[in-house]
């Protein structure tokens, strides 16, 4: 018999190390976090906080220290721990790829230069260990995009706990992606062509060809169709300003050619991602009313002449200028567990940690169009939310001990805190 | 036969064959022997570049100069040429190029890359080439020969530009009407070397420059040894490079940091290298006026770029626009230093350029002397041709060139190339001057004519009344041709004129519009035009600009790029008051404490510390810590791998450095100030380290920590070339990898035996390099990722009595620390890297608190020039995952790699006696708010955030300027080249090709 326990414990050892955590159930009772710093995600903090949370909502946000309010339900002490709303990691290619060394495990990248009905999330792998991996650093929301082309395909916004796409999914299609040509060029040397970067003399042709797909489109979606486009028919939501086209331009020509062609082209929604020289022009981005979802802020200057530390305050720059900035991840996917740190950073350049918060929670959910549920802490929106030791934009600091997403209480277990558990025991036996 | 040799484009021939050849049977005609002499009198003579002789003589028989002085015996039977006001010079001597050799294509059999040689008979190697003979490839060039000769060259010095060793070059004279016995002045004139790869052949080593170093370096041992007789076998490579080495010997580089390894080539292989430079010489002067070599020089200045659209302008960087700045005075920074050097008109698009670059050298301060040596003495002595060219003396070959005046003005013109006694006519001398305004009349109407620049490039303006009319003319050999246009129509109707030139007025042959023909006359009212008073006004105006104007050279930084120090800057003594000391040595941050540099060395740590004469600096607030120690980089190289093989223990990083990387002053910024430059993972035994310190500014010896001596081994994926489709390098498994070890520590310890037994013994560098390992007197960093391989290189190790000293990345360290520790392996990893290819799939965040908790000496490490400069936050993640104390958590960055690279007794902590290495922080750097405010290198404030600051601004008003200079060059017409921006590479362990 004992022989017996001691498989079935070796069997469940082995099966929680190769799969991923269990989705957690729905909220059942209601809960109270007392005590907790609670950082808002729109530039306010409560020092001594009580929220509410019931059917997973945040039911109420109080101050403490000036209010007396009854506890309801469970209640879960967080004195001088703090809370913060789930942090959302914007362009990322999280559930499409595993491993970017072996081919089979990547779905992020379709042929094709006009993609738009290409669509990410029918790819988003819910079980993926490294979508787990996010979430002990307070990242619980993320934006999954398609890579490559012209028009990349169709991004969806998911929450990191699900059992599969469909249960993932918080937002579909919260847009298409656009990579707008570079007015300079890298030379295909494996080609021939001379190395370095020299004027793309067909930046005008491809920047038209962009011009025909959108007048195409509209054209098409303008009517009924006997006979269907899949690409043009997947344009209506952008033309009809229902959903966001990211547009991920760097260079400070083809930005200002963006902000003409959101005009030109009628674009309600425009979101320009990466930006690299948004800054050296943020008065205009902020005029045009386009928002902005930065590259990855540890990222090194693009010019040998650039400030050392010109990705660390551009963001500053960009919010000064009145731009609505959000942090991204330049398409990447397990990195994008450290965009906490990414906010974290942009203090060190002249930003408070409240503002720089904003930046990967409410700012980003403004962008993505999710702010009237998520992005911040307040009555009404979704508990997904986390409790952290330290401050979680803080490498130190960052410590969550409990999570939610809408409520349900998430697992913050991994293949890695299994693997360090399990080595852990080893050496100490 | 003949006929071909004669047709030779636009220049008129006036030659004879020189040697009789007198045993050559003849059957078209009679013997022709031409021992008559020409005399040339009353020329300026340049004897050579001091030596000047006015109304001079010069003798010429047989193509060589029997007499030349101020007043030689006139010889019978000679033809005198009067050259009453022009100038005689030696003609130049083109030292390097490629003439009439055309370089091999290269032929790829295929993606796989190939390693072993495909000759037999010859080096192992197929890029080393000494037996190549420049004859056996070579056919005159009469085209290029034209184009050399109008540019003052009359001899030149050509090889197969093709291999690392290239083989021999040989000298030709640019005889265009001589026979090729005629023209070959030396067959093996000198021994080329480069560190480029020959086309010939695919073998991939070497694939990097350190190592195609390297494999210089164990050539010459190589040629050494079989010179010696301890070779059983033939290797007609050796053979042939030993029987070249009594010839001069010419390395071609490519820049000033290769000009620095062929002088440290020379050294090593005691074979004094003739440096082909790259003409940014200027950018490192001290070290290159310090190799004391000779130099063969490249006038190769970059045009300004187009930088009017803004945009595009703003793609070029500082240090590009400083190259088109401050390179035209290269050769005069050289003659500065007194280096000897010869100028070349290689690297030029064609040699047309070559007086206008030379003229461009000379407005930058190169001398006329200086030039006129650098084109013919020198050349002539570095040839070891003295005697027979570069100079006008009895003897020597008849090679010189006639001209207007003196050779370098502008206004010179050059009218004869005489090469071996035959005169190539660049500009007829006797053409005569016809400008000025005419009346042209032809039957009975009456044209206004002004002939401009008759002597140079004729123009010609008609006018009928105040009507310009639609002209064309020529002039050649004393005709005049002119075509004009009457109509007044779309229709065309033209009368042409001809006429010879020598009568006044000009009387000729005029064809009307109808086709009858009648008499014209042109009478010269003036010599002096209107058109030519204008445009010359301006040009002259423009001209003299050009000519006065002293250009303004950007003062060259240390280095010379974006962030460059104006002087070198020096070691302070600084006391720092106040700070929170993190010493690294205690458990405890230290408040409220002073620490004094002095002599670049830490001097005090202390309370209320004085010291007088110091820098005072207020650290209230603030923190100081020592500087950073990145383990594992790839920052400031040229290349990271040498893959060609699957070993490359004799390669040696520092042969890659690249001290103006921008990386080194972005690390310094994040406080880093020692990094260990690793070699890539591509092969299980990689190259030697460069552990260095990163004095921004300084010299790759004042860099580079020589005594601290490392070497890169890899496992797994790379090594076994997983994710490059490559399969036909041993190993291709782990399995394989640990015999491969096996294999060459064994020959190694039999190397050792052999070298030991006092029997001869080839010299290896490979193999010294590994007996240096089994010696513990070269320590191993082995990249390494899963627990297998990081267990199967400890029990190799002590197989053969060794201990590894670090596992670099050792992402599964947390599997084996035991055994890490058991070992005495010290982990250097990453915080969180993972999932981004096979091998990390159980890469953890842990890693580090688990090989900590169990006793391995561990530390953070970047491999990545992004992370490198914020290690101070990976650290900081240990406590996060895992939970290291804080104190332990630094020392991951600080104390740890020091120990690890066994220079904690310099450097690593904050101790009496270090090195003052120490970084000034904004606050806590284990914060993600922490700023590195200062950064110190042995006394030296390398980082300074005020400077920043102030940089940040200065490099964008640098450019303006020179912005705005590049503007007015666009606007006086000059020559421009589309706005660029360079690659810059940003390297890791995995990146195998490097973008030239």
């Amino acid at each position: 018999m004992k022989k017996f326990k001691i498989l079935v414990f070796a069997f469940l050892i082995t099966l929680t190390a190769v799969a991923q955590q269990t989705p957690a159930p729905k909220q059942s009772g209601e809960i109270t976090l007392k005590g907790g710093t609670a950082h808002i995600g729109n530039g306010k903090v409560i020092e001594n906080s009580i929220i509410f949370i019931k059917d997973g909502k945040i039911t109420g946000v109080y101050d403490a220290q000036n209010n007396t309010i009854e506890p309801k339900g469970e209640v879960i002490d967080v004195t001088s721990k703090h809370i913060y709303p789930g942090f959302i990691a914007p362009d990322t290619t999280l559930g499409l790829v595993e491993i970017s060394a072996v081919r089979a495990t990547e779905d992020q990248d379709e042929i094709g230069e006009f993609n738009p009905h290409i669509e990410a999330i029918v790819a988003y792998n819910a079980e993926s260990k490294v979508v787990e991996s996010m979430r002990p650093n307070g990242v619980l929301l993320a934006q999954t995009v398609p890579q490559g082309g012209t028009i990349s395909g169709t991004s969806s916004v998911v929450q990191l706990d699900a059992w599969n796409w469909e249960d993932a999914v918080v937002k579909r299609g919260d847009g298409v992606h656009l990579n707008w040509p570079n007015s300079f060029r890298r030379g295909r040397w494996w080609l021939g062509e001379e190395p370095g970067y020299s004027p793309n003399k067909s930046y005008a042709e491809d920047v038209t060809k962009i011009k025909d797909f959108i007048n195409q489109s509209s054209a098409y979606t303008g009517g009924d169709n006997a006979i269907k486009n899949l690409p043009y028919a997947s344009m209506k939501s952008i033309l009809d300003g229902d959903s966001n086209l990211y547009i991920h331009v760097d260079g400070e020509k083809e930005i200002l050619d963006v902000l003409r062609f959101k005009t030109a082209m009628n674009l309600d929604h425009v979101v320009l991602v990466g930006a690299y020289r948004a800054y050296t022009i943020a008065d205009q981005v902020a005029k045009a009313n386009v928002p902005v979802i930065l590259a990855r802020v540890h990222s090194l200057p693009e010019t040998e002449d650039d400030d050392y530390d010109i990705s660390y305050k551009m963001a500053k720059i960009l919010d000064d200028a009145g731009v609505l900035v959000a942090l991204g991840n330049s398409g990447e996917y397990w990195q994008a567990r450290n965009i906490p740190f990414y906010a974290g950073q942009v203090t060190a350049h002249g930003m408070s940690f409240e503002d720089a918060l904003s930046l990967i929670t409410l700012n980003t959910a403004k962008i993505l169009g999710i702010d009237s549920e998520m992005g911040s802490l307040e009555e009404g929106k979704d508990a997904t939310l986390f409790v952290s030791t330290g401050n979680a934009l803080e490498m130190k600091g960052n410590n969550v001990e409990k999570a939610m997403i809408k409520g349900r209480d998430i697992s913050l277990e991994t293949h890695q805190t299994e693997l360090w558990k399990r080595y852990m025991e080893k050496y100490s036996r | 036969m003949l006929k071909k040799l004669f047709l030779s484009g636009s220049f008129l021939l006036c030659g004879f064959l020189l040697q009789a050849q007198d045993y050559f049977p003849k059957n078209d005609g009679v013997i022709t022997e031409n021992n008559n002499y020409t005399v040339f009198k009353n020329a300026t003579l340049h004897l050579n570049p001091s030596e000047t002789v006015e109304n001079g003589m010069l003798v010429v028989q047989q193509g060589k100069i029997t007499a030349v002085g101020k007043s030689v015996s006139m010889p019978d039977h000679a033809v005198v040429i009067d050259l009453q006001g022009k100038h005689i010079y030696p003609s130049f001597i083109e030292t390097y190029s490629d003439f009439g050799i055309e370089k091999p294509k290269r032929k790829s059999n295929g993606r796989s890359p190939q390693y072993q040689p495909t000759r037999e008979g010859y080096y192992w190697n197929d890029h080393i080439r000494p037996e190549t003979n420049a004859l056996d490839d070579f056919k005159y060039d009469n085209k290029t020969a034209e184009a050399m000769l109008k540019a003052g060259f009359g001899t030149v010095q050509t090889h197969k530009a093709d291999g690392i060793a290239r083989g021999t070059g040989m000298i030709i004279a640019l005889n265009e009407q001589g026979t090729a016995a005629d023209r070959l002045l030396n067959v093996k004139s000198a021994q080329f070397f480069s560190f480029e790869k020959s086309n010939l052949s695919d073998q991939s080593y070497p694939t990097s420059i350190m190592g195609a170093t390297a494999l210089i370096r164990q050539v010459f041992v190589d040629a050494n040894w079989y010179k010696e007789g301890n070779e059983p076998t033939r290797d007609l490579s050796l053979e042939a490079l030993n029987n070249n080495m009594n010839m001069p010997q010419i390395f071609k580089g490519d820049g000033v940091y290769d000009d620095l390894r062929i002088a440290s080539l020379s050294k090593e292989t005691d074979v004094p290298f003739i440096i082909v430079g790259g003409g940014d010489e200027y950018l490192r002067m001290n070290e290159v006026k310090e190799t004391g070599a000779s130099y063969i020089l490249p006038l190769n200045f970059p045009d300004a770029y187009d930088v009017e659209d803004p945009f595009q302008a703003s793609y070029v960087s500082l240090s590009q626009m400083l190259e088109w700045n401050q390179s035209p005075a290269n050769p005069a920074k050289l003659q500065e230093a007194g280096l000897t050097f010869a100028l070349t008109a290689n690297g030029l698009k064609s040699p047309d350029k070559f007086m206008e670059m030379l003229q461009k050298a000379m407005k930058y301060g190169l001398t006329e002397e200086q030039a006129l040596a650098s084109l013919t003495t020198i050349p002539a002595q570095l040839l070891r041709q003295e005697g027979k060219i570069g100079s006008l003396k009895n003897g020597a070959w008849a090679n010189f060139l006639v001209t207007s005046g003196p050779i370098f003005d502008k206004e010179t013109v050059l009218y004869e190339n005489w090469v071996q006694g035959n005169k190539n006519i660049i500009k007829d001398a006797d053409v005569k001057d016809i400008d000025g305004m005419y009346t042209l009349n032809i039957s009975g109407t009456s044209y206004s004519m002004e002939i401009s620049k008759s002597t140079e490039k004729p123009s010609v303006t008609i006018k009928q009344g105040d009507t310009k009319l639609g002209s064309k003319i020529t002039y050649d050999d004393g005709w005049l041709n002119v075509t004009f246009n009457t109509s007044k129509t779309k229709e065309k109707q033209y009368i042409r004129i001809i006429a010879q030139t020598d009568k006044k007025p000009l009387i000729g042959k005029a064809i009307l519009e109808d086709g009858t023909e009648s008499q014209f006359t042109a009478t010269r009212t003036s010599s002096t035009t209107e058109n030519k008073n204008d445009e010359n006004d301006d040009e002259d105006e423009d001209e003299d600009d050009k000519d006065t104007e002293i250009p303004t050279v950007m003062p060259l930084t240390y280095p010379d790029v974006a962030y460059g120090f104006d002087s070198q800057p020096k070691a302070e003594t600084i006391l720092f008051q106040n700070a929170t000391v993190w010493t690294g040595e205690d458990d405890e941050a230290l408040e409220d404490t002073d620490v004094l540099i002095k002599n670049g060395k830490i001097s005090a740590i202390g309370q209320n510390l004085s010291a007088s004469g110091a820098r005072v600096i207020d650290a209230t607030d603030k923190y100081l810590t020592a500087g950073i120690i990145d383990e594992h980089s790839h920052i400031a190289a040229f290349d990271i791998n040498e893959s060609g093989q699957n070993s490359s223990a004799e390669v040696r990083m520092k042969d890659a450095v690249d001290p103006d990387d921008i990386d080194i002053y972005r690390d310094l910024a994040g406080g880093v100030t020692t990094i260990q430059l690793l070699h890539g993972s591509a092969n299980p035994i990689g190259g030697q380290s460069a552990v260095m310190k990163l004095k921004w500014g300084s010299s790759i010896d004042d860099m580079v920590m020589d005594d601290v001596k490392f070497i890169k081994f890899a496992l797994g994926e790379n090594v076994k070339q997983s994710n490059w489709g490559s399969f036909n390098r041993f190993p291709q498994t782990r399995m394989g990898v640990q015999q491969m070890y096996t294999d060459y520590f064994q020959r190694a310890k039999e190397y050792e035996a052999r070298k030991k037994s006092g029997k001869p013994y080839r010299k290896d560098y490979e193999m010294e390099t590994l007996v240096d390992i089994l010696n513990g007197e070269r320590f191993v960093t082995s990249h390494s990722y899963v627990q297998s391989e990081i267990n199967m290189l400890m029990k190799v190790a002590e197989d053969f009595g060794f201990r590894i000293n670090t596992f670099t990345h050792i992402l599964e360290g947390y599997k084996v620390a035991d055994k890490m520790k058991e070992h005495g392996v010290a982990g250097s990893t990453f915080s969180d890297w993972w999932a981004y290819k096979y091998e990390v799939n159980d890469a953890i965040p842990y890693n580090a608190a688990i090989m900590w908790s169990e006793g391995v000496l561990t530390g953070i490490n970047s491999d990545d020039a992004e992370m490198s400069r914020r290690l101070n936050q990976e650290a900081a993640k240990t406590m996060k995952y895992g939970g290291v104390p804080e104190m332990e958590a630094w020392k991951f960055v600080t104390l740890n790699p020091a120990k690890m690279l066994h220079i904690d007794d310099r450097v690593g902590s904050i101790k009496k006696g270090k090195d003052a290495d120490v970084v000034l922080w904004s606050t806590n750097p284990m914060s993600v708010s922490a700023v590195a405010e200062k950064t110190l290198i042995e006394g030296v404030v390398y980082f300074d955030i005020e400077r920043d600051r102030q940089l940040q601004k200065e490099v964008k008003q640098k450019k303006n300027e020179l912005i705005t200079m590049m503007l007015a060059a666009k606007n006086k017409g000059l020559k421009t080249q589309p706005a660029k921006k360079e690659e810059k590479q940003r390297m890791q362990c995995e990146t195998l090709e490097t973008i030239k």
